[in-house]
């Protein structure tokens, strides 16, 4: 009977076999690359703001507190963003002329709020609250990172669940005394004696209550 | 006088003097009549005409089966019959049912052949392949009752980005890996053994495109004696992995239910009785399809009644402990002097699903003791009939199971009743079309009856006939 295959045959049924594995290996590999990076989870990616709005400059170089902007921060489940009239406390007086904030001026001018491209946008299905976290004892660079060190605002955290169960299930890695929440500069405490400490005089409830579907999915 | 009867029912064929029929095989079979009858029917290029009329039938259910999944995926499940309390309907009716019906197979490839047991020769390709294609069909229901669908993958414990686990705990995980298993040692045990057939096909093609099409498959399959050497080892390894997961697969499907706390669920009794119902189911699947292909593609001389009459006994056996089920399932209830598990059973047999009940006893416990007799056992027609009987049965079974103790449970403000809508019969006969269409491939494209184990009978005809 004549030969139905050539010799080659041989090799490319192996190729074939190990190059379909290797190849199903790399597509999970590669797929997990994608979800991890900042393509997806723009981790450290700078948006296009209507005005270049630098937190390095006004939180680092002129020591302005989170909470003169950021007003609801302490009671609300949303932090807040500055009306323009908040800019405008300083920026009517210096800078005043400058072109780059022009849209500010316009803004005030039109009396219409200036139009920020969101950076930190939680799912609509997740239940998110600024003010447990501050009460708790969860500062704001914990999650926002050295913002005092950010030309153009960033995320510095995946906001992924993962990253909201990894404290989520152990609050005591992050929790920093009240008088700490704003300090930017804070580093995580190694004393866990302490985080203890803390836990307990928060009232946070470490018995798993924290990792409840129903905590964050309401 | 009795041999005289069957007799004159199959011709040619031997009956035992209690009214078995012995032959395996009928007589004056030679390799190349074994060859040439299994080997030509996926090389012919035209086909019988009922099998066009089969096909195109199946096919046209396929078509609304995909009809259906496309607007269950529109619409989402509110289009079905379900809903509190009656949560699982028709979906996991049917995923039982096929994944019982898959049972057959891997029974008669593997528990068999580990068990010396010879009348599998002429039936295993058919039943593993049906068991492949049952387990499709019983896969895609579970995903198709996801409110998300598209999210089925998260079924599996892989790296992800949310940072929680597959609920571990929960036997609807458990059936994830017992489905996947079963399906992959199935396959695998299934490919295994096409393959010196394949090799046979591919010797006898007439045209070169078909050479090479079956030749890629035949992994360039020589006869040798090293091949066959890892080649029966490498089968029963398959066959000793596939053993248990006869057993472990539907126990894991019934725990589903049993772990769950609501009457006529929670229950002990339930893995065996769901293995013993899923052997029932399987073996009446695979009588309503042998019967018919064999008369077809005139098979009779190589499925011989015997392997009928085994099939019927195996059924009126796994008959015998589903009906002990019923009737524990029963006594339980009674016993347990629950007053919930009172009141399901009497809901069950007397409450407005009542006449499913009886109708089940009908399907499952009646009728299948007619197999009793051998000249039933014998007559493909009349089998026929017992195993649709059975089948339908069974799907009743998993029914009754499903609905009939949600309906009313704890809370009388709480009791619904559930009424299928028509797009709940169409995903049920729609995955009929699903299977059969594969299974009409399969009967067009593949030898369907292993070739190699044939010959073997062929070779050693004590084998092949009971003294």
């Amino acid at each position: 009977m004549a030969q139905l295959f050539p010799p080659k045959a041989n090799v490319h049924a192996r190729v074939i076999i190990v190059g379909v594995t290797v190849l199903t290996c790399c597509a999970g590999w590669a797929t997990s690359e994608i979800y991890w990076s900042p393509y997806t989870t723009y981790v450290g990616v700078a948006f296009n703001q209507p005005v270049p709005f630098s937190h390095k400059h006004h939180v680092g170089d002129d020591g302005i507190d989170c909470r003169y902007c950021h007003t609801g921060v302490e009671k609300s489940a949303f932090a807040g963003l500055p009306s323009t009239d908040t800019c405008m406390t300083c920026h009517s007086q210096i800078w005043k002329d400058a072109p780059m904030l022009a849209p500010v001026r316009e803004s005030l001018a039109a009396n219409r709020p200036l139009q920020w491209n969101r950076v930190h946008d939680l799912p609509d299905y997740v239940y998110f609250d600024h003010s447990i976290h501050v009460a708790k004892g969860i500062g704001c660079s914990t999650c926002h990172g050295r913002i005092d060190r950010m030309p153009l605002t960033q995320k510095t955290q995946t906001l992924y669940m993962k990253w909201c169960l990894d404290c989520h299930r152990a609050p005591q890695k992050y929790i920093r005394p009240r008088d700490k929440i704003y300090d930017l500069a804070w580093q995580a405490n190694t004393d866990s004696q302490e985080a203890e400490q803390l836990i307990a005089r928060y009232h946070v409830d470490v018995s798993g209550r924290l990792t409840n579907c129903s905590t964050c999915h309401r | 006088m009795k041999d005289a009867e069957a007799k004159s029912i199959i011709p040619d064929s031997k009956i035992s003097p209690l009214g078995y029929p012995t032959n395996l095989l009928e007589p004056g079979q030679t390799y190349e009549s074994v060859n040439r009858t299994i080997a030509e029917i996926p090389l012919r290029l035209s086909a019988p005409k009922s099998w066009w009329i089969g096909a195109i039938i199946a096919f046209l259910l396929l078509m609304m089966f995909l009809f259906a999944i496309a607007w269950l995926f529109i619409k989402g499940i509110g289009v079905w019959g379900v809903n509190i309390p009656v949560a699982w309907g028709f979906a996991i009716v049917n995923f039982v049912w096929w994944v019982g019906i898959a049972h057959a197979g891997t029974f008669i490839s593997a528990i068999l052949l580990l068990l010396f047991q010879h009348w599998r020769t002429a039936i295993n390709r058919f039943t593993e392949a049906m068991t492949l294609f049952a387990v499709s069909c019983a896969g895609l229901m579970p995903l198709l009752h996801l409110g998300r669908p598209w999210v089925f993958y998260w079924l599996f414990p892989y790296p992800e980005t949310m940072g929680v686990w597959p609920q571990f705990r929960s036997p609807l995980v458990w059936d994830v890996f017992a489905v996947g298993t079963y399906f992959t040692v199935s396959l695998l045990f299934w490919y295994l053994g096409l393959v010196p057939d394949l090799a046979t096909v591919r010797d006898r093609a007439p045209r070169l495109w078909q050479k090479k099409i079956y030749g890629i498959f035949a992994l360039g399959w020589r006869n040798s004696a090293a091949h066959w050497q890892r080649h029966q080892i490498a089968y029963l390894l398959l066959a000793g992995l596939a053993t248990p997961l006869v057993l472990s697969v539907h126990s894991v499907v019934s725990l589903d239910f049993a772990v769950a706390i609501v009457p006529g669920w929670h229950s002990t009794i339930f893995p065996p009785y769901f293995v013993a119902g899923a052997i029932y189911s399987g073996f009446a699947m695979s009588l309503n399809i042998i019967i018919p292909v064999r008369k077809v593609y005139h098979l009779e001389h190589l499925i011989t009644p015997r392997y009928l009459n085994n099939m019927a006994n195996i059924m009126l056996v796994n008959g015998m402990i589903v009906a002990y089920g019923y009737f524990i399932e029963a006594f339980m209830a009674y016993y347990s002097g629950d007053i919930f598990e009172r009141y399901m059973m009497f809901n069950r047999a007397f409450g407005p699903y009542g006449w499913i009940f009886w109708s089940l006893m009908l399907c499952n416990v009646l009728v299948p003791q007619t197999l009793w007799s051998a000249r039933i056992r014998r007559n493909p027609l009349t089998l026929f009939i017992v195993a649709l009987f059975i089948n339908i049965g069974m799907w009743i079974e998993r029914f009754v199971i499903v609905v009939t103790s949600l309906n009313r449970d704890f809370t009388p403000s709480a009791w619904a009743m559930f009424f299928p809508t028509r797009w709940d019969w169409m995903i049920l006969f729609g995955s009929v079309g699903l299977f059969l269409t594969l299974l009409f491939l399969f009967v067009r494209l593949v030898p369907m009856i292993s070739i190699s184990e044939t010959r073997e009978l062929v070779a050693e005809p004590q084998r092949a006939n009971v003294p």
